[in-house]
């Protein structure tokens, strides 16, 4: 309650610090774009609140009980991300043209409307070279977010099986992994990919195998060296417990050992880390494509999007929604982030324990 | 009569579980005069913490005070503010915690942590309270009093943290301390030291306490009045000698009757029989350091239960890894009916492995959390016996029964959901999966309630007989020695000091070190203590005790 109170007297005090600097107008534009935010809040609030009571009455019981203590963010984000799962999944029906149909008229701007330059077979207009936007966005959200997820995949397989190894064998094989990973980590991660792009630019030529394979594996590999940190550092946790001590003098081998004993245990840990790395996963592709190395064309990709139309940002004073084309693209990316957050901090507080 | 130091009248308190509130402690009365000890017993959430904090006025955090009042001294606790409790707390009420070792911090030296309420309430200047300490050192009979308190805590024993911890809270001389479970973490022999100064420095300084503890002999020894709690309810309160002769309700019968159970002793078994563990001449090291077991060597025979007593650190545990073959010895080897067995683990082969089962003391991390009952029993049927699917759930009904559990009810559950008998007994299944031969216990009753413990040891015994198996029961309570073991083994130091028939090693004469240990259980009588400080005729039980020893 006293946060809100806080948070009441910040918003007056913001408002009062805008009218002094900046006048009557400038107070007069900043409220009409609050009660806009203010209208989506509310409107993103109701949507899921109706989403969470229809999973706790609709649902079966193993996915209604945990929505029952579910904050409304959780809900939020679960529902923002079944969307993208959904779009992606369906994007050749949901989009109106191929994502990389080229039409001729090329720079047609958004709105719809033929006297201001629009088209309404194309709502959100075309690009340079006259792609549809709004097919690509569909079509961006299969590639950035199905590539992004199987790179996450590729990276806690990888991290999670040597974490767990060097957690349950230790000695040299410890040693060795845990050094190496020290080694990868030394180097700024988003650097080292600009460099191994480059590179595998070079192999993907000669090797005629696509360079967004090349990129997954890059990616995953340099990800997975946080990922080992985290399961080594939960699974040296678990492998002193007795009942490792008791499979092991079963008998037990070690992906046993591994996958029946320790796994189960850390869980928990790993899948909220699992939210945190999609994202991240998710803007190192976005910026390896912005800078132009990352998805290629054709395919359709936000980070090559927010790149090409980057320009557009420059008619903001004269027409808002023009300029919004690259953003749209962006805060594609920043919702998903968003919603992944949300989730991910309602599966934390859930893990850990923490009640108020 | 005066008026008493504590007075704690309907005494209620609640813990938050699952978003609600449920009481744990019922409506307590509790009267404490001045110099008197009261002593607080019941078995583990009886409530007998929250009730010794709460004469403090505090809760432990998700609990809180619903009802009742709390004077002390004629101060309403419940109702002064933080800033005048707090100069109540520390100078004129102390707390002794259960584990001293959690309870320093390790980066202080004992003495800076010993001078910081007195410097802090204003009672003594820094130099004046250190001066203090070492003369409470003294009278509680610590080591080297002049020097020990310039150690960090983790250069002294823990039964010496313990004594130093007491009289940190004697620096301010309170009126009241509080007394957790002090001695609980402390083996038999120490905790005899630790009894006699708190008793002690209790009487010379006219201090009221409150001994909170499950153990009956050392309440008896301690308390001039015994209060017994059972789920947050008062059962009875009578003076020691009185509650000790005479106990009015059955909840305190049966406190009182669970050492009772013995079992004969069966006969010693034939010397040129195969045993089946046989250990010769174990030596055996962690690393590349010093060696912690010294040619250790005793037999374990069909049917038999070899009990293996110590104090802790005298490797009792360590022989229990080089048997299981976790810790290769260095030298000595291990047979199993007659044949011998690899040194490690990893060479044995499946057969042997079954043959050869452990249950653990720790039945909270011997269990995997996350695996629901019917598959951690019945992960050794299948893995040994190889039985898959409903012929598993059968035998997995079949072990559940057998250690009195009702299969419907938990085979679907999962680890959390059990109390902490229950968990032991499935520890024990687990361990009769294999169907062994020989089962190494590891202190498994040391964790558990009385009455709870009382039930594990007569499974135990039961399945013996039913199944002749052959147990090595690791412990340090020779209460649980008498009752169970059909032979002993004495270890100090990674030595066998003796061993023999359990009958015989009851009886004197015994290797001092032997004796040292029998004569340090603590007996349910009040003059126990006192008697024995007698007998022994020494200031330093510790190195009196280790000077018999040594000639």
């Amino acid at each position: 309650m006293k946060g809100w109170i806080y948070f009441a007297l910040f918003l007056v005090a913001a408002a009062f610090a805008i009218f002094l600097i900046g006048g009557q107008g400038a107070l007069a534009a900043v409220l009409k774009y609050a009660k806009w935010i203010g209208i989506i809040v509310i409107v993103c609030a109701i949507v899921s609140w109706l989403f969470r009571e229809l999973l706790r009455r609709v649902m079966p019981e193993v996915i209604a009980k945990p929505m029952r203590q579910a904050p409304l963010t959780a809900a939020f984000g679960l529902l923002i991300i079944l969307i993208y799962v959904a779009v992606s999944l369906g994007a050749p029906l949901f989009a109106p043209y191929g994502e990389a149909e080229i039409f001729k008229n090329i720079n047609v701007l958004p709105g719809g409307n033929p006297e201001l330059g629009g088209n309404p077979d194309h709502l959100l207009g075309t690009d340079q070279i006259g792609r549809d936007i709004l097919s690509r966005l569909i079509y961006g959200a299969r590639n950035t977010v199905g590539i992004a997820f199987l790179t996450t995949l590729l990276s806690f397989f990888i991290g999670i099986t040597l974490g767990f190894l060097a957690a349950t064998l230790g000695g040299w094989i410890d040693q060795v992994f845990s050094r190496a990973v020290d080694a990868l980590m030394a180097i700024p991660q988003l650097i080292f990919a600009l460099l191994l792009m480059t590179i595998a630019s070079e192999w993907s030529y000669r090797s005629g195998i696509s360079l967004t394979w090349f990129m997954i594996i890059i990616i995953a590999v340099l990800d997975s060296t946080r990922v080992f940190r985290l399961s080594r550092a939960v699974g040296l946790n678990i492998v002193v417990m007795d009942y490792i001590e008791a499979a092991k003098i079963r008998g037990e081998t070690l992906s046993y050992l591994v996958f029946k004993e320790i796994l189960p245990n850390a869980f928990s840990p790993l899948l909220a880390e699992f939210g945190l790395r999609f994202c991240f996963v998710f803007l190192t592709i976005a910026s390896l494509s912005f800078l132009g190395i990352g998805i290629q064309p054709p395919l359709a990709d936000w980070g090559t999007m927010v790149r090409d139309l980057s320009q557009f940002i420059n008619f903001a004073a004269y027409d808002p929604l023009t300029a919004a084309l690259p953003l749209m693209a962006a805060g594609a990316i920043a919702l998903l982030t968003v919603a992944v957050n949300f989730v991910v901090d309602w599966m934390l507080h859930n893990t850990s324990g923490l009640k108020e | 009569m005066s008026e008493p130091l504590v007075k704690i009248r309907g005494l209620k308190i609640e813990g938050r579980a699952d978003e609600e509130w449920i009481q744990i402690v019922n409506g307590i009365d509790l009267d404490l005069h001045r110099g008197k000890v009261l002593g607080l017993i019941g078995e583990s959430g009886a409530g007998k913490s929250t009730v010794g904090l709460a004469a403090m006025g505090f809760t432990r955090d998700g609990c809180r005070i619903s009802a009742g009042t709390i004077e002390f001294d004629g101060i309403d606790l419940r109702s002064v503010s933080r800033a005048q409790r707090r100069a109540l707390l520390g100078k004129r009420i102390a707390y002794v915690a259960q584990s001293a070792a959690a309870s320093f911090n390790p980066a202080h030296k004992i003495i800076d942590q010993h001078t910081e309420a007195p410097t802090y309430h204003n009672v003594m200047s820094k130099k004046d309270s250190e001066a203090d300490a070492i003369d409470l050192y003294n009278r509680l009979r610590l080591p080297n009093p002049d020097e020990i308190g310039f150690r960090y805590p983790h250069q002294v024993s823990g039964g010496q943290l313990q004594r130093a911890m007491t009289a940190m809270a004697m620096s301010c001389r309170p009126d009241l301390i509080i007394f957790d479970e002090p001695t609980t973490a402390l083996d038999v022999t120490t905790q005899i030291e630790v009894l006699a100064s708190i008793r002690d420095i209790v009487e010379q300084f006219n201090t009221a306490a409150i001994y909170i503890t499950h153990d009956l002999a050392v309440v008896a020894q301690m308390a001039d009045e015994i209060k017994v709690l059972l789920k947050g309810d008062e059962v009875e309160q009578a003076d020691t000698r009185t509650m000790l002769s005479n106990p009015r309700e059955d909840y305190t019968k049966s406190l009182w009757a669970v050492r009772s159970f013995t079992r004969p002793q069966k006969p010693v078994a034939d010397r040129n029989s195969t045993p089946v563990v046989s250990v010769a001449n174990i030596t055996a090291a962690y690393g590349k350091s010093v060696d912690v077991l010294h040619g250790v060597s005793f037999d374990i025979h069909a049917g038999r239960t070899v009990a293996v007593v110590g104090e802790s650190g005298s490797g009792k545990s360590t022989v229990a890894r080089v048997i299981t073959g976790l810790l290769p010895p260095r030298e000595g080897h291990i047979e199993f009916d007659g044949k011998p067995l690899a040194p490690s683990y990893k060479q044995r082969t499946k057969d042997e492995l079954r043959q050869a089962q452990m249950i653990y003391q720790m039945a909270d991390t011997a269990l995997n959390p996350r695996v629901r009952i019917k598959d951690i029993i019945g992960r050794p049927v299948e893995f040994y016996g190889g039985l898959k699917g409903e012929a598993r759930d059968k035998r997995v009904a079949e072990l559940l029964n057998q250690i009195e559990l009702e299969p419907s009810m938990y085979m679907d559950r999962l680890p959390g959901e059990l109390s902490g008998g229950q968990k032991q007994r499935v520890g024990i299944a687990r361990a009769l999966a294999a169907e062994p031969k020989f089962i190494i216990c590891d202190e498994v009753t040391s964790a558990l309630d009385q009455l709870v413990a009382e039930g594990i040891l007569r499974l135990l015994a039961q399945l013996q007989d039913d199944l002749d198996l052959a147990y090595m029961f690791i412990t340090h309570d020779l209460a649980t020695v008498r009752a169970i073991a059909d032979e002993v083994v004495v270890m100090k130091e990674g030595r066998v000091v003796e061993s023999g028939p359990k009958d015989e090693m009851f009886k004197p004469p015994h290797h001092p070190y032997t004796d040292l240990l029998l004569s340090s259980v603590p007996e349910m009588d009040p003059d126990w203590l006192t008697r024995l400080l007698d007998e022994r005729g020494v200031d330093n039980l510790g190195d009196a005790a280790s000077a018999r020893i040594d000639t």
